[in-house]
């Protein structure tokens, strides 16, 4: 594994670096996870991947399962969709305008953009299609190009809904088609200024009414300030025939990827927290998202612990943040999420699916992996179960990360993985 | 009094490029510590990014001047003046690199230790250009 931080860029012996982290072992995972003091060394680890291609190696995944490449050389895949006929669009691409402000960010990007691949941003959707269902998907071909940054879809009303990182647009869809008949359709604008946390996560209602995008905030921790973050940190719930929105749930980090619970119709988020409060601060998690809700950020995280670094502090907002359903974990970077069904096999009928990215500010790397959530009742419940794996080498490279997760009704989950621009389709053995 | 004892005692004074960065050190830790006291007043962002970008400023100044400090120690006859000097630039150096890092925190987290060390390291920039740049009469130290 390449160690690469500041000290080592700055040619500054290791003196002052925060050293000494545990493994993944003290990450505090599920509904009330342990939350370790606050800490902070002069400098904030970094540790970046060093990427290296898979070959012909693959992911892992649970005994009786499968999983394949049914796409390679993609252009940065986000996340995809299973459209009826079960055709998948992957949105492909890269976002962001965020000037740099400090020293600090000039170094910092330096050393992330090493862990990142270094294939130009697609902005396009790509369609992949099995016709005669033996699980190659022998058609790939680009349904829309021209887009920015699509990151968000979504399927209803014979619309494609994909939310770019400045405006949620629809394409009008028939069943079959294989390339848009045209320019896409506005919804609404997003907020976009910075885009700092570009991506915007997107789900509908299941009437079709409502679609519910996720819109990240401008820094990570008010250092863009605060006039920055007007409109930021929330999700939207947009009307699909008007294009009006109205915050839906606010102070909610990160929302990086949005669903519907199948049964309960309850809307659920994963949502990335805030960094340089130590290694196994603050988790990542999993949560319901209640209409008028307010979950802490920037002022407090997982409920009342207050961040002394956002001044002047608001005590009123502190008391109102709701602390979330479930820890995922800190710095696991959760991508993806989407709710399983009974064909993904017994063992994982009830629950979600979360794509975790992966770490870059943890001396020991975690997450690069799917994992599953069980649910009981409605409700996260349970330890998360490790669902595919080994996107990290034993020597410590990485050969992928994953992004977005998605369950196809036909029995399949669905995979993008931004680093070997591949996507993964893991199958129940027959 | 040779004119050769005379090149000699001169050597080790600041050059002109030394005394130029030596004494710019001085105004951007300057304006780093006053950017740092905006701040803690305002809490308006935009003066922890001067004040990180006017230590980075000062930094590089101060590592050249330090540089040639070295330089000069190394090829001076007589020590005594020219350590002080050094010593003094060092310690500014060195934690200026510090408030560099404490800088690079985000929001309020640089807080209060970046704006104590801000008016330790200006002090201390003063310090080191007020013995650095002593006149000197004569030839001979």
């Amino acid at each position: 594994m390449k160690r690469a931080n500041t000290f080592a860029l700055m040619g500054v012996a290791l003196l002052l670096s925060a050293c000494g982290e545990k493994g993944a072992d003290t990450q505090a995972r599920g509904p009330d996870p342990k939350l370790p003091e606050q800490q902070r060394g002069l400098l904030p680890s970094m540790k970046i991947a060093e990427p290296t291609p898979w070959g012909d190696q693959k992911p892992t995944v649970p005994e009786g399962y499968s999983v394949t490449a049914i796409a390679t050389d993609l252009q940065i895949p986000r996340q995809t969709l299973v459209l009826p006929n079960g055709d998948i669009i992957v949105a492909e691409g890269r976002g962001g305008s965020a000037a740099k402000l400090k020293p600090k960010d000039v170094i910092a990007g330096y050393i992330k953009a090493k862990g990142n691949t270094k294939v130009k941003s697609g902005n396009r959707l790509t369609l992949l299609r099995d016709a005669d269902g033996d699980g190659k998907y022998e058609l790939k071909t680009v349904f829309a190009d021209n887009l920015n940054a699509p990151y968000g879809l979504a399927f209803a009303n014979n619309k494609l809904y994909v939310a770019n990182q400045d405006e949620l647009v629809s394409f009008d869809y028939q069943e079959g088609q294989t390339k848009a008949a045209g320019a896409p359709t506005s919804v609404a604008k997003l907020p976009s200024q910075i885009n700092h946390h570009w991506t915007k996560s997107l789900t509908v209602s299941p009437d079709g009414r409502f679609l519910y995008v996720g819109i990240g905030s401008n820094s990570n921790i008010t250092e863009r300030g605060l006039e920055a973050e007007l409109n930021r940190a929330e999700v939207w719930q947009i009307d699909a025939a008007t294009g009006a929105h109205k915050p839906y749930a606010t102070g909610i980090r990160n929302p990086t990827a949005l669903a519907m619970h199948p049964e309960t119709g309850q809307l659920f988020s994963v949502v990335n927290e805030r960094d340089e409060l130590g290694p196994d601060l603050v988790p990542d998690y999993l949560t319901s998202v209640r209409e008028g809700g307010f979950y802490g950020w920037p002022y407090s995280y997982w409920g009342q612990n207050v961040d002394p670094r956002v001044q002047p502090g608001d005590p009123k907002k502190v008391a109102a943040a709701i602390k979330p359903d479930y820890s995922l974990g800190s710095h696991v970077a959760a991508l993806g999420l989407s709710f399983s069904q009974a064909a993904m096999g017994d063992k994982f009928a009830n629950g979600a699916f979360v794509g975790e990215h992966g770490s870059w500010n943890r001396d020991a790397p975690v997450g690069y992996k799917v994992i599953f959530v069980p649910f009981a009742n409605g409700r996260p419940s349970g330890q998360p179960i490790d669902f595919v794996t080994g996107f990290r080498t034993g020597e410590g490279k990485t050969r992928g990360r994953p992004v977005g997760v998605t369950v196809d009704p036909r029995g399949a989950l669905i995979v993008a993985d931004d680093l070997a621009n591949t996507v993964w389709r893991v199958t129940r053995n027959r | 009094m040779s004119s050769a004892t005379i090149s000699q005692g001169y050597r080790s004074a600041p050059g002109r490029l030394h005394t130029i960065l030596l004494a710019g050190t001085v105004p951007l830790f300057l304006g780093a510590l006053l950017s740092d006291l905006a701040y803690h007043s305002s809490y308006q962002i935009q003066w922890s990014n001067f004040a990180a970008w006017l230590l980075a400023g000062a930094e590089l100044f101060c590592g050249l001047a330090l540089l040639a400090a070295l330089i000069n120690l190394l090829r001076a006859r007589q020590k005594g003046g020219q350590a002080l000097y050094f010593l003094l630039l060092l310690a500014t150096f060195v934690l200026g690199l510090v408030n560099c890092f404490q800088h690079a925190k985000d929001a309020w987290a640089v807080m209060p230790a970046g704006l104590v060390l801000s008016v330790i390291v200006f002090l201390l920039s003063l310090l080191a250009a007020w013995v650095g740049l002593a006149p000197r009469v004569g030839g001979v130290q």
